[in-house]
């Protein structure tokens, strides 16, 4: 016990103190980080949100020059039947003025033996300016180029559903989907 | 002023006990009865009292409102008209609540722009303006978040069009999108934490008050002269009764606006579509914010154009944080030793047409941007055709007739035609908010700072007591 009196240190070692000093600052530091992981995690999208993130549907219902909405957890999505001239419309216009250059074809996704059903058009139903939803044939307004008008702030899509005025940077994106059957195509987010 | 001398003097047996272990009787009589003020406040001064009270107001009204709310996208909106039918007085509490945002923002710019024509900003009170800054942050994110709980139309697609502004960022925009919203979209699940976060936030602007608080009375109040008080004795008055007096009759009046408001008129300033029920397959044909998030929306619509690699959104989301953002720069852009604008008569002008740009800034905002203010010339159709050869054409018209006989004459022939209206060349909004932004900007960033090194002010007093007193250098004889 009176050992340690009998060499009680007559100078401060002042690197073994900043040592000290450094190595609980960042065991501290590295230990709020931790904590705050999960806090901040917390926030993402929850195991039940992501798994509700495909959805079946039957294109067969679609009205020749219309179109059906459905969501996908809870993201708009357009499905259109589109008439020949529509489908000319797309396919004639040079797409190389277009703000977003694609051709119609990129545009659609193949059948299982490799041909594509041009008649019907998948898209994403939010605008790509501010995620407004586009009003369509149903809606009575389908913009100066026959496809989409997002009221919102004024983008007009056509028959493919590309950006070709208005705000908007790009063209409605086609969303990741599967022909099932030549009835049915499946979505997922 | 945090250098007086305390006049507090505890008089029975458990002031004096309570005074050496709490002294708050002490801070509260300090602060807020024997606080000396100067004795020049004007009427525009009194917007801070006004300013607690609101807070007071939405805290008590907002707790109660949460008693009833039912945050669950299935019954939200059901719940906000069971408050305005069934919970006794519920109307009358929602409609506080609801006005009350309002009547807190009108307040605040009253407030923000007195502090801006009075140089309350410079120093010693730099600090004190950036915690304002602070305030009026939360009360925007507060008022954002308290929109969307009744599950309304404008309360779902307004909220998707703030948080997609955060899709603009670059590279983690989307990954911060989604974080906000708690899913793919908003659902249910963001509904929950906007409700959770619009509780928390007026406590957070409780606490931020208090330091603003703390932060005037280290260096006292500005007053109209902008200039600092030298003699206690002259220069001011206790804050009680002097200035609880005038507070209380300008908080009276505020409130005998406010009723006004709740009674007759509730949702005067509110939108008609946030009383249908929110769905997300249909946005409402005219989505806009609240009317004091205006002008910041017509700043972030103003900017339409690409500059180099930043696209036209990122730009606009940019302009619209900067135009906030440059608000906390200003006690350091400012350069003129002169704080009150009374003395600086070129600055003021300036100051009078930036109250004008922000309120057309704010007319903007609520406009369509492609709509004329002045039309130059009439709208006219335009066919687009390509016939049956391929050839493609376009073929302008004045009346509807002609245009679609046209149409329908280039369809029979095998080819495809479509009308379109071309509008006439006009001044739009569009081009009135790109003006009026730029103003905004250069205001802050050109004006301020320029003007400050080349304006010769005019006529200020030497001291607070002078002015009020009428010895005013003869020059100056500025309008109250």
């Amino acid at each position: 016990m009176s050992a340690s009196n009998e060499t009680a240190p007559d100078h401060v070692d002042e690197e073994r103190r900043d040592f000290i000093h450094i190595a609980a600052i960042a065991a501290t530091a590295g230990g709020a980080g931790l904590v705050a992981y999960p806090f901040v995690d917390q926030m993402n999208a929850a195991g039940d949100t992501k798994a509700a993130s495909s959805l079946e549907v039957d294109i067969s219902k679609i009205p020749l020059g219309g179109e059906i909405r459905v969501l996908i957890g809870g993201k708009p999505f357009f499905l259109r039947h589109r008439t020949a001239e529509e489908i000319a419309a797309a396919v004639n216009t040079d797409p190389s003025k277009m703000m977003d250059p694609e051709t119609d074809q990129e545009r659609l996704v193949p059948l299982p033996d490799g041909t594509y059903n041009p008649a019907i058009l998948v898209t994403s139903g939010a605008c790509t300016h501010l995620g407004c939803v586009p009003v369509g044939p149903a809606q009575g307004s389908v913009g100066d180029y026959g496809g989409w008008y997002c009221p919102c702030h004024g983008s007009h899509y056509d028959t493919s559903g590309r950006i070709r005025k208005g705000p908007a940077p790009s063209n409605l994106p086609i969303p990741d989907y599967e022909w099932v059957t030549p009835a049915v195509v499946k979505i997922s987010l | 002023m945090s250098g007086h001398e305390s006049t507090y003097k505890p008089e029975t047996g458990f002031t004096k006990w309570l005074d050496s272990r709490l002294p708050i009787i002490r801070l509260a009589h300090d602060s807020f009865v024997d606080f000396p003020t100067p004795k020049n406040l004007n009427y525009w001064y009194t917007f801070g009292g006004i300013l607690a009270v609101c807070l007071a107001i939405q805290i008590i009204t907002g707790v109660v409102l949460a008693m009833h709310y039912t945050a669950d996208i299935n019954q939200a909106f059901g719940s906000v008209e069971r408050i305005m039918r069934d919970v006794p007085y519920g109307w009358l509490i929602r409609n506080i609540h609801m006005v009350g945002a309002s009547m807190f923002f009108l307040a605040v710019y009253v407030h923000m722009f007195r502090g801006l024509y009075y140089g309350s900003y410079k120093a010693p009170r730099e600090v004190l303006w950036l915690l304002g800054c602070v305030i009026y942050l939360l009360m925007m994110a507060t008022a954002f978040l308290g929109y969307m709980l009744p599950w309304g139309q404008m309360s779902l697609h307004g909220a998707n069009v703030i948080i997609n502004l955060f899709g603009a960022i670059p590279l983690v925009g989307e990954s911060i999108q989604s974080w906000l919203m708690g899913g793919p979209s908003v659902g249910n699940q963001t509904l929950q934490r906007f409700f959770s976060l619009h509780y928390l936030l007026p406590f957070m602007i409780a606490g931020v008050v208090i330091l603003h608080i703390w932060a005037l009375h280290v260096p006292g109040n500005n007053n109209p002269t902008g200039i600092e008080v030298q003699e206690t004795e002259k220069d001011t008055v206790p804050f009680h009764p002097y200035y609880t007096v005038k507070d209380g009759f300008a908080i009276v009046v505020f409130l005998i606006i406010f009723a006004a408001f709740v009674f007759y008129a509730p949702n005067v300033l509110g939108h008609a579509d946030n009383y249908i029920e929110a769905n997300p397959l249909v946005t409402p044909a005219h989505i806009v914010p609240e009317w004091y998030l205006l002008p910041f929306y017509a700043i972030l619509r103003a900017i339409t154009f690409n500059i180099g690699p930043m696209d036209a959104k990122l730009l606009g989301v940019i302009a619209m944080f900067g135009s906030i953002a440059v608000l906390f720069l200003l006690p350091w852009l400012d350069t003129s030793k002169v704080k009150s604008m009374r003395y600086r008569p070129v600055a003021k002008q300036f100051f009078m047409l930036f109250v004008v740009v922000c309120l057309l800034l704010g007319w903007c905002g609520a406009s369509n941007p492609d709509n004329a203010i002045v039309s130059m010339g009439e709208d006219k159709l335009v066919v687009n055709y390509t016939d049956a050869a391929g050839l493609e054409g376009t073929r302008v018209f004045e009346e509807y007739t002609p245009a679609a006989q046209f149409r329908d004459a280039q369809r029979d022939g095998g080819g495809v035609a479509a009308i379109a209206i071309q509008k006439a060349p006009a001044f739009t909004f569009k081009t009135l908010s790109q003006i009026l932004t730029a103003y905004y900007f250069a205001f802050f960033l050109i004006i301020l700072p320029v003007l400050g090194l080349r304006e010769r002010p005019k006529g200020e007093p030497d001291s607070i007591h002078q002015s009020v007193l009428g010895q005013d250098a003869p020059a100056a004889a500025p309008a109250e």
